[in-house]
């Protein structure tokens, strides 16, 4: 009886919630813009909340007990299944061009740089437990690092790339220099004041960076000295293959190469997990005081993260400016630096894993969702499922915040939480996440 | 070989250590005692470089000679270079992590020496599977030590609390110090826990490595130590050897108050 009451509060809130937010779309027309109410949207998400509500409460009305320890089984179940998960991941990963499809490719190539922003990210907050919330502007340097020596020195992609990575970790590196003195709360604010200034740069300074108007032309990387141009000429892939010339080749390249990227970025951090740097960060994260009193340099060991971090930022935004030919200030804005920031705390601190995860259905999924909305809409002729889909784009963050309040609660340490040590004398177990501190010291 | 002299310690009006100076012979094992608030805590935080003293000097010197003034040192230098390793009041160990990594992670500087400062080992190269298996090999010493060797691949922070005191003192030992500091080692023990502890200390002290230690467990600071050194609110009050300390006066005072007209001293 109480479930129903509470079940019924609920569904109150949300109807003043989403009363407003959903059931009111504005509608421009000739005589200007008008309000047109939806009051079945709102009854469906009402609906919705209500049993949802309901089927909680009475799953939760189960032995408290039996619900933590389903918990553990599932996250000893996941991590037991984390072993086939990586190599099908990683199949599928591969064979994705095959599908031909260059819808998917190109979502496969954002869903990947995501991933290895995540993977980047990790570096910093998940195994040195710096909170780093101005992670963008190392993306931005890396993009415009790319961007300028390409228009202006002319210079190739793969000569650039190297270059706008050690950009970006020196970048990383001057502006760890005053802040790693800082610990936790701090630390954020200052990032994200960092993050935000780069951002402001780039806006403002336009005899170099041409301002909100941003670079255009950056050219197209190049495999092996083959370009991707649709003349089929010489020294162009498609003319030295005697293909037929086709957009979906460079998408495909293009792919491959982030793919490339992003497997780098996991191979160097598995690696130095394994190392005395990994094992300094980690150590680090647990405590501070106790590394200090151990002879580790803290601030050294600070920065190699921090630099490493954003050395990996710079990559992914060289490539981020050579796929789109065109960037401005627009795209690093704070928002990126909290999705990507989402993606690592949702795929679990420190886990390649679960930041994978993590990206896709972060990215991945909610271009999924639209997707099957959009279909069913075809498929049933109903308005309400197109409709929904087209609007889908504008509830992005309205999901992402739902997906993050409904992961704190059910699994506060993330998708893939615990973590494997990198050496052992026997075999190696796992750790309970609950042992394993944030980095909040 | 440790010597300090003339400490002052001020955290804006308090004057926790007072114009102190003592020092600490090679090989012995050298206590600090006195009351709680007397300033011992904040000795130790002047030696192993986490305070800066006001005024006052720490020198310690090497059995080759080499001197260090601590006083001037940063931190991490002091356990570096130095080789000054310390234990904390509140057990301070990297609980997420493995027993076996707690005692690599003190290894760190010989360890990323061998890496080639990280690039080399990324790419395979160099010797440091050598210098890893020689690091574990010396982890498995201190194991055998403390008796945790069973316990390697489990995470520290699901020690039971005296084996985490022990490990902790364990992972001190991995930097190879030539100078121990052990802030209260023996709080929490029980009696059989704290006699193994008296014996893992005259073991370190046998191997060559001097012991600087805070204690309130009167049964391991008399048997154990070679050197008392007595504070009192920030002042040395006494020093000298186990039996001189306990017949000294002062001490009884501090410690169990001023004598009453009718009382008599113990």
């Amino acid at each position: 009886m109480t479930a129903l009451r509470d079940a019924f509060l609920s569904a109150a809130v949300a109807l003043g919630l989403f009363g407003p937010m959903v059931g009111l779309v504005t509608v421009s027309s000739d005589h200007g813009l008008f309000l047109r109410p939806r009051p079945i949207a709102v009854a469906v998400v009402v609906g919705l909340v209500f049993f949802g509500r309901l089927l909680m409460l009475t799953w939760r009305g189960r032995n408290r007990a039996e619900a933590t320890r389903a918990n553990r089984a599932f996250a000893e179940r996941i991590t037991r299944a984390g072993k086939y998960v990586t190599p099908v991941l990683l199949l599928a990963a591969l064979a994705l061009p095959f599908s031909g499809s260059r819808y998917y490719v190109d979502l496969g190539t954002l869903v990947l740089t995501y991933i290895m922003l995540g993977w980047g990210l990790n570096i910093v907050v998940g195994l040195a437990g710096l909170l780093d919330l101005g992670y963008v502007a190392f993306y931005a340097v890396g993009a415009y690092s790319y961007a300028l020596l390409a228009t202006t020195y002319d210079l190739g992609f793969w000569t650039c790339l190297p270059l706008a990575g050690i950009l970006a970790g020196c970048a990383g590196v001057t502006l760890g220099f005053p802040v790693l003195r800082l610990r936790g709360d701090y630390l954020a604010i200052v990032t994200l004041g960092f993050g935000e200034i780069i951002r402001i740069v780039l806006n403002n300074w336009v005899s170099l960076t041409n301002g909100p108007n941003g670079i255009t032309g950056i050219p197209r990387p190049t495999l092996f000295g083959l370009r991707f141009s649709m003349d089929g000429g010489e020294g162009t892939f498609a003319g030295f293959f005697n293909l037929e010339p086709a957009t979906i080749q460079r998408v495909i390249f293009l792919y491959y190469v982030i793919l490339g990227l992003a497997l780098l970025t996991n191979w160097v951090s598995l690696r130095l997990r394994r190392m005395p740097l990994g094992r300094a960060w980690e150590a680090l994260r647990e405590d501070e005081v106790a590394c200090r009193s151990l002879g580790i340099n803290v601030r050294n060991t600070k920065l190699t993260a921090f630099g490493i971090g954003a050395m990996f930022g710079g990559f992914a935004g060289a490539f981020f400016a050579t796929r789109q030919a065109f960037i401005s200030p627009e795209s690093f804005t704070f928002i990126e630096s909290a999705t990507v920031l989402a993606i690592v705390v949702l795929g679990g601190l420190g886990s390649q894993l679960g930041v994978a995860l993590a990206a896709i259905v972060m990215v991945g999924g909610l271009e999924a969702l639209r997707d099957f909305l959009s279909f069913l809409g075809d498929q049933m002729g109903s308005e309400l499922f197109s409709g929904i889909a087209s609007e889908l784009p504008l509830y992005r963050m309205l999901i992402f915040g739902l997906a993050l309040v409904v992961m704190m609660v059910l699994r506060p340490r993330g998708l893939v939480s615990g973590r494997t040590p990198g050496v052992s004398m026997t075999a190696p177990k796992e750790i309970d996440a609950e042992l394993v501190a944030q980095g909040r010291s | 070989m440790l010597s300090v002299s003339g400490l002052t310690m001020r955290f804006g009006g308090l004057k926790a250590v007072d114009d102190l100076s003592f020092e600490a012979s090679a090989n012995d094992i050298t206590a600090v005692i006195g009351p709680n608030g007397a300033g011992k805590t904040t000795v130790f935080n002047c030696i192993t470089g986490f305070y800066r003293p006001t005024s006052g000097s720490i020198e310690l010197t090497h059995a080759d000679g080499r001197s260090f003034p601590l006083h001037r040192m940063p931190g991490h230098r002091i356990a570096a270079r130095a080789k000054v390793a310390r234990t904390f009041q509140n057990i301070r160990l990297f609980a997420g992590m493995t027993v076996l990594e707690n005692l690599l992670v003190a290894q760190h500087n010989t360890l990323m020496a061998a890496t080639g400062f990280g690039v080399m080992a990324v790419l395979g190269l160099g010797r440091y599977r050598a210098a890893e298996a020689a690091g574990i090999d010396k982890a498995r010493f201190w194991l055998d030590a403390i008796n945790l060797t069973a316990r390697a691949d489990d995470p520290a922070g699901a020690l039971p609390y005296g084996a985490q005191r022990r490990l902790e003192i364990a992972r001190a030992m991995c930097i190879d110090p030539v100078l121990l500091c052990l802030d209260e080692p023996a709080a929490g023990l029980n009696p059989r826990e704290s006699e193994e502890l008296n014996q893992l200390l005259l073991r370190i002290r046998d191997l060559g490595c001097s012991l600087l230690l805070i204690e309130h467990d009167m049964g391991v600071v008399m048997r154990i130590s070679d050197h008392i050194v007595v504070l009192d609110h920030g002042k040395k009050i006494s020093d000298g050897t186990p039996a001189e300390i306990r017949a000294d006066p002062a001490v009884i005072a501090a410690y169990l108050g001023e004598g009453e007209e009718d009382e008599v001293p113990a």
